[in-house]
């Protein structure tokens, strides 16, 4: 088989230059595998995550040709002739060539109030198929934050980072919102402190989830109708006036004796 | 307690190494005993090989089949194991699993249902019944995050890609603590610790073919091995005969056993169907003669006998190795499996829709048109460190052990849904062993910093060598030595052969050259981790060399019976003498536990 260039960011937080590697295609191959590949010869020092190279753990995130993509799941054989291009996430900071540093999303996590159910009765909890199935979608998440990288959002605008949680969690604040069993209200906090209100539904999240999660449709407009329903309609303001619920904090909702 | 550690330095009172379902469970269960956690982890958080699990987690709660319970569990288990298992964990396993699956629910877990609202449960092999809770097929996934999402909710300290080097003792040989190294900047980082659990998963990563991630390296197994534990079964390695081969893009892929239920048959590179020649006489009288009679079967089982590709796991494997070893291998090393020129591409799309999409996705074959080139693939590894059941204690004082480092719950051979209730089983006993050892006052009292600079002395080494071998090379060639002869089917010559070679490897490993800095370098963290897969491979080669019987996991072309008096012993390697990674290997025969009466009265039943 040909020949291919493959264009590679190098470089760590203080700046960097695409290296160009020459190799020999091979049937079959995914970008990963070239990839691994230059690292096993040319350059054993070129850094990237992956774990799985199956498309199950969301490591292998990066740009190729300018679009987010999981590296074990892009075949050589359908990228356009010409050199392709790789380069780390836009959105997160650099550590070093295609690594970045995602540690925003793991602060996000933090934020987020735990499941609070109702004690367990002895043999378990109900819940029906179809209760369950909204939740199930957005647990296929693998967490490669591909739809964090692609909002316009945090992606051109870094200050917003502090106002604003993202589409990996909006999906997340939906599940726990839609959960047959959550005791826990956190229609304020998404409101006001997870800046659900900027996202603008281009639906880019969407467009470039490897597990096909409808995160527009199923999860962020739900939520705005949710949060918006609860702060605007003046029965739902009165009742909630009447009976507060409270707020806990991530760690207190957390904090259940084991069964 | 005062450390004057040049590093950054870190204490905890349970310190939790490697994030999968066994480590986030630990993590978990400290806590809640009021103890001061950290939890390291060579990946990001929620990474670990965890995610990968398809099937379910075996848990005889009976919300399918009432019938089922903890006994029926328990002997499935130990049967499966060819009864090398430690009884205990698997008591222990079958009794609380059905709890450990019901809390994953409190923290957020959203299982498959039954019509009545109750975790839906599935058929397996080698279960009685229909016992695995799931997620479609992506219950590893539902678990870790699960698990994860919970220790994070408890406000835990989680160091992430942070790759541990060597454990760390105290005065009197008690465990410390670690030293380890942060892989975005390459700086060192010590961590003392009142008690250490090891989570590190397994050590596939030494084979060519294999189903595990780079992370697979056995680094729990030889850290605990170099600290004074104890490492038992490690030649009891589960392989499975149909593993992808090539593309690179799907290679270690796992092909069902559908296909070949399903019509597929295997072929040589000479063209032919070459099961028929493989057909040992006890199974003589169930399997067809001639590919007519074969054929007829899948259509109408009256009509012909069971072809021959669908004898049990270890004799196609042996029938592969054989071809492949004969020369009549594909080009990539394994041989090949024909769908496509049996049946027609709408029933193939029909019956393995995944296996169609993710084939055609990842490496473009279509198997309704192409043959896979497939070979005996590495999945995962029963043996593992050795350890009280009931607290996950190893032989060393404040050292635990939990999930796929640890050995005996599997015996020779593991169930499939099995090793995800594993990991919560024994991730929460671990975690209870070190909070109980610790609330005890028997925890380390000091740090020695002079096992912290030898670990960074051999670990800066290869950035100091003038020259030195890529640490690349070693592993592909360590990776084809260990596949070769070491791999699914054994034989004494090879054996001896693969000890004689992991000698020179050893060699090759101290001179190793890394290019580039400490920051974020892959090439350098392989550097790091080959010592350990020496280590590992060591202890399996020796392990298979002395079994000189075949039993579950463990295969040996020259002894093909199993032998009722090593069905009595499991090998065990330790490190009597340690000085470093190099030092020698004891192998030494262990007597497994005694069954109480109650529990041998159970696995005589149905029999």
């Amino acid at each position: 088989m040909s020949d291919v260039t493959m264009r590679v960011w190098r470089g760590d937080a203080n700046g960097g230059q695409f290296e160009d590697y020459t190799v020999t295609q091979q049937e079959g191959e995914v970008v990963l595998d070239v990839i691994h590949r230059i690292q096993a010869t040319d350059a054993p020092d070129l850094a990237c995550r992956w774990n799985c190279k199956a498309g199950k753990c969301g490591s292998c995130a990066a740009e190729i040709n300018g679009k987010p993509r999981l590296m074990c799941m892009t075949r050589m054989d359908q990228l356009p002739e010409g050199p392709v291009t790789i380069t780390p996430m836009k959105t997160f900071p650099i550590i070093r060539d295609l690594v970045t540093d995602v540690s925003f999303n793991y602060a996000q996590a933090e934020k987020v109030p735990a499941l609070l159910p109702p004690p367990m009765p002895a043999d378990g909890y109900r819940m029906f198929q179809q209760d369950v199935e909204r939740g199930q979608e957005f647990r296929k998440c693998i967490e490669c934050f591909m739809c964090q990288d692609v909002c316009h959002v945090i992606r051109d605008h870094e200050d917003n980072k502090q106002y604003y949680a993202g589409p990996r969690f909006f999906i997340r604040y939906a599940e726990l919102e839609m959960h047959p069993l959550d005791t826990n209200d956190r229609r304020d906090l998404i409101r006001e402190e997870m800046g659900l209100g900027y996202c603008n539904i281009t639906k880019c999240c969407t467009e470039v989830c490897p597990e096909h999660i409808k995160i527009t449709d199923n999860a962020i407009i739900p939520l705005k109708e949710r949060v918006v329903d609860a702060q605007y309609d003046p029965v739902a303001w009165l009742g909630r006036k009447i009976r507060r619920k409270t707020k806990r904090s991530a760690e207190e909702a957390a904090v259940q004796p084991a069964p | 307690m005062e450390i004057n550690s040049p590093y950054e330095h870190h204490d905890y009172d349970v310190l939790v190494i490697g994030a999968g379902g066994a480590g986030l469970r630990a993590v978990i269960e400290a806590k809640q005993q009021g103890l001061k956690v950290g939890l390291i982890t060579k990946s990001l958080l929620g990474k670990a090989h965890t995610v990968m699990a398809e099937g379910g987690m075996a848990a005889a709660m009976g919300n399918v089949y009432p019938e089922d319970n903890w006994m029926v569990h328990f002997r499935d288990t130990m049967r499966g194991g060819k009864m090398l298992n430690n009884y205990r964990m698997a008591e222990l396993h079958a009794k609380e699993a059905p709890d450990r699956v019901l809390e994953l629910e409190q923290w957020g877990a959203l299982f498959d249902r039954t019509k009545d609202g109750k975790i839906l449960q599935r058929d397996f092999g080698g279960h009685r019944y229909a016992r695995l809770a799931h997620v479609g097929d992506r219950t590893g996934l539902e678990l870790i995050r699960t698990l994860q999402q919970k220790v994070v909710s408890m406000g835990t300290d989680v160091f992430m890609e942070c790759k541990v080097l060597r454990l760390v003792h105290d005065q009197d040989g008690k465990v410390a603590g670690c030293v380890a190294y942060w892989r975005a900047t390459g700086e060192f980082v010590t961590f003392s610790a009142r008690s250490v659990i090891l989570a590190t998963g397994g050590v596939g990563k030494s084979w060519k073919f294999t189903s595990n991630s780079w992370e697979g390296t056995g680094d729990g197994h030889a850290m605990a091995l170099w600290a004074g534990a104890e490492l038992i079964d490690m030649e009891c390695i589960q392989f499975h005969p149909t593993g992808m081969v090539w593309p690179l893009s799907v290679r270690g892929i796992l092909v069902t056993e559908g296909v070949r239920g399903d019509g597929g048959i295997l072929k040589n590179s000479d063209g032919e169907r070459f099961m028929f020649k493989y057909v040992a006489d006890m199974f003589r009288a169930e399997t067809a003669e001639s590919p007519e009679e074969a054929d007829r079967w899948y259509d109408d089982h009256t009509a012909g006998r069971r072809p021959p590709e669908l004898l049990p796991r270890d004799e196609v494997a042996r029938a592969i190795n054989s071809e492949v070893k004969a020369g009549r291998g594909s080009p990539h090393g394994g041989v090949y499996l024909d769908i496509a020129s049996r049946r027609t591409p709408e029933f193939i799309r029909r019956r393995l829709p995944s296996m169609y999409h993710q084939f055609m996705e990842l490496a473009g074959v279509d198997i309704t048109r192409e043959m896979m080139e497939i070979g005996p693939t590495c999945h995962y590894i029963m043996g593992g460190v050795k350890v009280d059941a009931d607290t996950a204690a190893t032989a060393v004082p404040g050292l635990f052990a939990a999930g796929e480092v640890a050995g005996g719950m599997h015996g020779a051979n593991r169930l499939g849904g099995n090793s995800l209730s594993d990991l919560i089983v024994f991730g929460r006993r671990a975690g209870m062993g070190a909070a109980e050892y610790v609330q005890g006052g028997n925890g380390a009292t000091g740090f020695n910093l002079d096992e912290v600079e030898a670990a960074v002395k051999e670990a800066l080494e290869p950035f100091e060598r003038e020259t030195g071998e890529n640490p690349y090379d070693i592993q592909r060639d360590l990776q084809e030595m260990m596949q070769a002869n070491v791999g699914i089917i054994r034989t004494g010559s090879e054996i001896d052969e693969a000890i004689k070679q992991l000698e020179v490897f050893e060699e090759r490993v101290s001179n190793i050259k890394v290019k580039g800095g400490r920051q974020y370098n892959p090439g350098w963290n392989l550097a790091t981790d080959l010592p350990s897969m020496i280590t590992v491979s060591k202890c399996t080669a020796r392990g298979a060399q002395q079994r000189k019987e075949s039993r579950g996991g463990h295969t040996r072309e020259d002894f093909p019976k199993a032998d009722p008096e090593f069905g009595k012993i499991n090998f065990a390697h330790s490190m009597p003498n340690s000085t470093g990674w190099k030092s020698e290997i004891t192998t030494v025969e262990s007597p497994l536990l005694t069954l109480p009466e109650e529990l041998k009265a159970l696995l005589e039943e149905g029999k």
